[in-house]
């Protein structure tokens, strides 16, 4: 902690820094990640995003952190421990950088199971660094400059747009793969970018947002009516396809389009709750202005966004935090705030308002804000959107995937019922109208 | 023509339709997990009914699934065929409820359709009561049949079958009649479903009842019609709608021969992941067996001339075990058989035989253990009675004496301890939620059609074992289902799930990761150990070799019988040969009513003259004598509470439902309305009732049961007429009492109001339900808030007012905690003078709620012991730096109070963890470290809906035992 020095703990040192000690990051969203892993190698430290994900990481989960510990946690420390143990890093010159959001769930304590996990799995040397804006804890060789976080903040953006442009066109593309090239090719392109000291100011952002929606929407589709799925959840097992046994692929071999609501309304979410501590509790105005220069810094992101991905009529850019905070009001209370709070039943409710009626709704098992905010709103959801369709799912390491497809399926039955339902609506129509 | 197949968890259900829609052939049969042979063999029928055409044709059901896609036949969801099939059978249905195999399912028909299916942990359906029949050595038919006769319903636990199942077994081992626990597990059945799935939604109208179970057990049917107050249908081929429906929906062709064909090309895609085989070769195998032979405890022949024997006998949870033994320890003869849920008649038979065979037999101690320990001693007028943990520690130790570590995994526990300096240091017992045991290795090798012993066999040179994971048997079936899918072989399931046993052992229960933290000399005993496959296995996953006693299933028996000799008695009390053939055993229950926890009582009548009760919380039924209770804090905290008593007020009365947080804010809020001139009642104290009364509205079946309890008091206070508004705040922040890093709430505690607003606005409807967020942390900046918020409800309520009253609140809630610190001070005090042993049952403050803590209190105060809690405590260590983000208050005391009792001799710490408390999956790992740092042992009680007390007892017991108590 910031407040009292701890003993046990290993520091990253400067020293660290310049030896070029290796720091390994655990995978989430893959686009995002990309382009953060490159923004903080470019700012000094060599980081370095881990892509295993074979069985032996949940095996390594399950042997060093407590088993009813959420499944992220394991998920999380499992790969770190199974990359250490690869041989493919330096030990004793390798750190390990996790978040830490400082909420009250159990999220915050990851970086303490991973500390007891090193200790019994025989890397008590390794140090790590927490990743988190709240000052719960410091590393001496580790600082979040603002160029840090402004390339970080870019790497959200350019994530967050291609996931939602590759989503808003897989599903109809005319030569399959076609979109999944295109935000490969512009991964790299703006790493590259990076790599040359380019691609994060502003004024780079917003041109290379211009052009990958105008590449985007190049691409030739065919718009056929599809089943349409949100997918909502704990931000990990949302994101992470190692978490939710491939979500997103299961659910276009079902043929469905998917809207998975992006980071940046998470990180206006953060940001925003200490507002509206204040405002619920009360609190120091000094606090109140830094945290509102913070939001408008956020929200002017967020226009850039939505500015680019309006240009074509063909996309439909991402509700705006605003807008999906309003349509929340009555739900749940904005002092909602431990893990995804009420953004989660905000995205639920965004999703059914603008189409997107079927939702799988995605937690690790015994997730505890999301009895509150996921399971326990869906029936208020579904008392304002009668058709909706939401699908909790729960995410374990024995959980198997038959059973989850199996509910799933559930879901997209009703929903291609209802598809179907409306298609024979719109022919009867046009043939009552012929 | 049209061609349904409905391939469910266990069964595989056909339907062909003519072309108008008639049926005009089904088929109904086990597929004993050969899925794809089934399903196959199935269509060839059909062809050689019908002979070989086009048909329109798909498949339906879980297991069929991954098979249908893979070979091209159009696959229909279960639930949705379901409702297919009910638009043409039952047009004016409301609801459906469909149980399976191993799901279940409500359909919601009319005013908006809705669908539901149980979540991944409420597996008890089915199957749950095909295992519950085994338990009673039963067929379902046979279950049913004794469910008619029944006179009373136990409660057993609906949340899960595994839970379901520890609360059964403890009841047959009482004595509890068989009649009366089939009709109980039909009510948990319909419980689990009502409760799991309609989350707020009511049942009511024209009610369906689908599936096996329902259509096969007429009592089943009884227990839903009368838990819904209505009378539903159970249609004909209720068993096949989903196959109907599959039928109807199809809208595909494929020639039969095709679909057959591809069936037959299919073979599971074989994508599971595995592990090391077992064995690498036969040599391998035959070392292994040569090595563990040399593992043999001492034997000698019994005869007449015998002189002094001495028995013991272990009724655990499914066995029971006998074993004789001479002055020398040398073991003499031995017996080992099921239980079939009355451990009685099985002693009785063994000591019958002892005495014919041997007319002129000294027996000079007879000593019990396990679950039936203390019915065995009455019935039997046996000498001693023993916790199971320590006659397991005997027997490892007589046979290692240097032993450092033992293993003991029997049909339902796991006991494990730790040893230095022959002392027991550790103690590490499986929790309900993890009961991956033996008896969990027979149900599935049952389940497949195997006995426990050709099934582990099979697995010995499996070359591939499936990775099943280690959590419950609940999630162990669905792996198990998905590697079926995946093709994989019996032989490699069967590997598979010996491993799961020892992973579940060491990193669930134990949570080792190095063999070296368990010592040098290993001693592995109880049934499990038997099967050959488990003890390869565990020698692997640690890899060391381990000494597994050949008699690693009497082990317990063996320890008791040792226990005895050590006493050095010259005659056992145990009742003689003619009383032995004159034994009746007689049954009755009564209610016991001598305090509020009015538990139920069954009373066990031996010929002889003793008498066992059972199902108290207390020992007063058996003793006459009440535990003083000046030194239980969790009753006298109550007395604390009640001093707040009902008032009115002119401006309306206030609502509190009395749980979670509520416990230690009630005299806060009491006070605050009170001085701003409102009535304030609060809900009645928790039971059974009350928890029934608002369980159909709780949304989440896996949240802690603390939460799932407000809904019941919210329910009473809804039912209450003078209450004007129900008053339940949010609170993200707690009381910062300085003692860790932040001061939060648990989300569940924080938030769960939310969840009673979304879920019970109907019951709230008459009532103003004030659920705002409020931080009474911040004194400063409360008045101001709290007087905007009670604007919104109420007028004419100023800013002076609230200030006002708010400073009187402060006072009123330090000096609450004031208060209940000072009786644990009192206590301590008390206990001391009388040399007592002080508990600390650390928990939360609602910890102290009857229906949460089921009377653990008292039974850990019947130990002759001061129980006093960690908020009693807690103030007592200054702050220090844990090794965990310390930030939510409540769990903050508790690792200040383990700290505290480190440094107190007398003093031992018992944790109470609610089941599915995520945040105590830290707090566990902190508050042992902190204790095993300090020297002391850590003790866990998992605490839910109902409460397995048989297991608490061990517990406590084994404390006790260690530390000499």
């Amino acid at each position: 902690m910031a407040k009292h020095k701890d003993s046990d703990k290993v520091e990253f040192t400067k020293e660290m820094k310049k030896q070029g000690y290796n720091i390994l990051v655990p995978m989430m969203a893959p686009v995002h990640f990309k382009m953060i892993e490159k923004a903080f190698r470019e700012n000094g430290y060599n980081l370095i995003l881990l892509h295993n994900s074979s069985r032996a990481v949940v095996e390594e989960g399950l042997k060093y952190v407590h088993n009813d510990t959420c499944y992220p946690a394991l998920l999380v420390i499992g790969q770190m421990i199974d990359a250490l143990n690869s041989g493919n890093y330096d030990v004793n010159r390798t750190a390990l950088m996790i978040t830490q959001t400082g909420g009250g769930c159990r999220a915050s304590n990851y970086i303490h199971l991973l500390r007891k996990a090193l200790k019994k799995a025989g890397y008590p040397q390794v140090p790590v660094i927490s990743l988190n804006i709240s000052g719960l804890e410091r590393s001496e060789g580790f600082k979040l400059t603002p160029k840090i976080g402004i390339s970080f903040m870019a790497g959200i953006v350019y994530g967050d747009v291609l996931m939602l442009l590759h989503n808003q066109t897989r599903s109809y593309e005319v030569n399959p793969g076609e979109s999944q090239a295109l935000v490969d090719a512009w991964t790299d392109k703006i790493v590259a970018q990076l790599s040359n000291g380019r691609g994060w100011r502003m004024n780079d952002v917003k041109a290379n947002l211009a052009a990958i929606t105008a590449d985007f929407a190049k691409i030739p589709v065919e718009r056929t009516p599809k089943v349409k799925v949100g997918i909502v959840g704990e931000i990990y097992v949302k994101y992470s396809s190692l978490g939710n046994n491939n979500l997103e692929d299961f659910l276009i071999s079902e043929g469905c389009e998917i809207c998975v609501p992006g980071i940046m309304g998470f990180a206006l979410f953060k940001v925003d709750n200490r507002l509206e501590d204040i405002k619920l509790y009360g609190g120091k105005w000094l606090k109140k202005v830094v945290v509102t220069a913070l939001m408008n810094y956020l929200t002017k992101l967020e226009d850039v966004i939505v500015e680019a991905v309006r240009k074509y009529p063909q996309f439909t850019p991402p509700a705006r935090y605003a807008h999906i905070k309003k349509l929340v009001d009555g739900f749940i209370g904005y002092g909602n705030k431990m893990g995804e709070g009420w953004l989660l039943t905000a995205e639920m409710v965004e999703l059914v308002d603008s189409g997107f009626e079927n939702i799988v709704c995605t937690q690790p098992f015994g997730c505890l804000p999301n009895h509150i905010c996921a399971k326990g709103m869906i029936s208020k959801i579904r008392d304002s959107y009668k058709n909706s369709n939401i699908v909790p799912i729960d995410y374990d390491p024995s959980a198997s995937p038959v059973n989850q497809e199996n509910r799933i399926k559930l879901m997209l039955a009703v929903a291609k019922e209802r598809l179907n339902a409306v298609k024979a609506e719109t022919e009867r129509e046009a043939a009552t109208a012929r | 023509m049209r061609i349904g197949l409905d391939v469910g968890s266990t069964t595989i259900k056909c339907v062909v339709m003519d072309d108008n829609e008639n049926i005009i052939y089904k088929s109904y049969e086990r597929h004993f997990s050969h899925i794809v042979e089934s399903t196959k063999k199935v269509l060839d029928e059909v062809i050689g009914e019908f002979g070989d055409r086009e048909a329109y044709i798909s498949i339906s059901g879980s297991a069929g699934m991954g098979m249908a896609q893979k070979c091209g036949i159009p696959f229909v969801q279960e639930v949705f065929a379901t409702r297919v099939a009910a638009g043409k059978y039952t047009p004016d249905a409301d609801v459906i409820i469909e149980l399976g195999g191993e799901d279940a399912k409500i359909i919601f028909l009319s005013r908006g359709m809705e669908v539901r299916m149980n979540g991944s942990c409420a597996g008890g359906t089915g199957a749950f009561i095909d295992q519950m029949a085994a338990l009673l050595g039963v067929s379902a038919g046979e279950l049913d049949a004794l469910a008619e006769g029944s006179e009373k319903v136990y409660t057993v636990a609906s949340r899960c079958g595994v839970f379901a199942k520890t609360d059964i077994q403890p009841l047959l081992n009482q004595g509890a009649q068989k009649c009366d626990i089939a009709a109980s597990i039909f009510y948990a059945v319909v419980n689990q479903t009502i409760g799991g799935l309609a989350q707020g939604r009511p049942i009511k109208g024209n009610v369906v009842y689908l599936g096996g179970p329902i259509t096969f057990l007429p009592q089943l049917k009884k227990a839903f019609d009368k838990t819904l107050g209505l009378t539903g249908v159970c249609p004909d081929n209720s068993l096949y709608f989903v196959a109907s429906g599959a039928a109807l929906y199809s809208d595909e062709k494929l020639l039969l021969s095709d679909a057959a064909q591809k069936l037959s090309g299919y073979d599971g895609d074989a994508g599971f992941s595995f592990n090391e085989p077992l064995f690498a070769s036969r040599e391998e195998y035959d070392s292994f067996v040569a090595r563990h032979e040399k593992n043999k405890v001492e034997r000698g022949e019994l005869c007449d001339s015998t002189c002094p024997v001495h028995i013991g006998v272990d009724a655990g949870s499914t066995t029971v075990k006998c074993a004789v033994i001479d002055g020398d320890g040398r073991l003499l003869s031995s017996s080992y058989q099921s239980n079939s849920g009355n451990p009685v008649p099985q002693v009785r038979k063994f000591l019958q035989k002892l005495y014919n065979d041997f007319p002129d037999i000294h027996i000079a101690s007879v000593t019990t253990t396990g679950y039936g320990e203390e019915i065995i001693k009455k019935a039997f007028n046996a000498d001693f009675g023993i916790v199971e943990t320590v006659a397991h520690f005997t027997a490892a130790r007589k046979f290692m004496p240097d032993v450092d570590f033992v293993i003991d995994i029997g049909g339902q526990d796991m006991k494990c301890f730790q040893i230095k300096d022959g002392v027991i240091t550790n103690i590490f017992l499986n929790e309900a939620c993890s009961s991956g045991c033996g008896s969990f290795l027979q149900t599935f090798a049952e389940a497949l059609g195997y006995s426990v012993e050709e099934f582990s066999q099979l697995g010995l040179f499996a070359p591939a074992p499936v990775e099943l994971g280690s959590r419950c048997t609940v999630f162990m079936n669905s792996s198990i289902k998905q590697a079926q899918k995946d093709g994989a072989t019996t032989d490699n399931i069967s590997a598979g799930l010996s491993i799961s046993v020892v992973k579940n052992a060491l990193y669930k229960v134990i949570r080792a990761q190095d063999p070296r933290q368990l010592g040098r000399h290993i001693v592995v005993q109880g049934g499990t150990f038997m099967n050959k496959a488990v003890l390869r296995a565990f020698e692997k996953e640690l890899d060391t070799e381990v000494a597994a006693p050949d008699i690693a299933g009497l082990m317990g028996a063996y320890g008791a019988a040792l226990y005895g000799m050590g006493k050095g008695l010259e005659k056992s009390s145990v009742i003689n040969k003619k009383a032995l053939d004159e034994f009746v055993h007689e049954v009755k229950t009564i209610r016991c009513g001598a305090c509020e926890n009015n538990c139920r009582l069954t009373v066990n009548t031996f010929s002889g003259g003793g008498k066992y009760i059972s199902g108290n919380r207390c020992e007063r039924t058996v003793t006459n004598k009440k535990t003083d209770e000046a030194l239980n804090i969790y009753k006298r905290k109550h007395a604390l509470l009640d001093a707040y008593k009902p008032c009115s007020g002119e401006r309306g009365t206030i609502g509190i439902p009395m749980g979670l947080n509520m416990y230690e804010t009630y005299p806060f809020w009491y006070t605050l309305f009170t001085r701003l001139g409102f009535g304030v009642v609060r809900s009645p104290r928790s039971d059974r009732k009350l928890y029934l009364e608002g369980q159909s509205t709780i949304p989440s079946d896996t949240v802690c049961f603390p939460a799932k309890l407000m809904h019941g008091h919210v329910a009473e206070l809804c039912k209450t007429d003078n209450v004007d508004a129900v008053f339940y705040p949010c609170m993200t922040y707690n009381i910062d009492e300085d003692k860790g890093d932040n001061h939060y709430n648990c989300p569940v505690v924080a938030y769960y109001p939310e969840v009673i607003a979304a879920s019970m606005k109907d019951t709230l409807s008459e009532k103003k339900f004030i659920y705002d967020y409020v931080g009474i942390d911040k004194n400063k900046h409360f008045p101001r808030k709290f007087t905007d918020i009670l604007a919104k409800y109420f007028d004419g309520i100023t800013y002076k007012e609230v200030k006002a009253a708010a400073k009187d609140a402060y006072d009123e809630y330090d000096s609450y905690l004031r208060r209940v610190r000072e009786i644990g001070a009192e206590i301590i005090e008390k206990a001391r003078e009388r040399n007592m042993l002080i508990i600390v049952l650390a928990g939360r403050p609602y910890h102290i709620d009857d229906e949460v803590c089921h009377g653990i209190d008292t039974l850990v105060a019947g130990f002759n012991t001061a129980v006093i809690s960690e908020d009693s405590i807690s103030h007592l260590t200054e702050k220090f730096k844990a090794g965990v983000l310390n930030q939510w208050t409540y769990h903050s005391r508790l690792y200040c109070a383990a700290k505290y009792v480190c440094t107190q001799p007398d003093m031992q710490l018992v944790q109470l963890v609610s089941f599915g408390c995520g945040v105590d999956a830290i707090t566990t790992d902190e508050v042992r470290s902190i204790l095993e740092k300090g020297g002391k042992i850590y003790t866990q009680v998992k605490i839910d809906e109902i409460t397995n007390l048989g297991a608490v007892k061990i517990r406590l017991r084994s404390l006790l035992a260690a530390i000499g108590y």
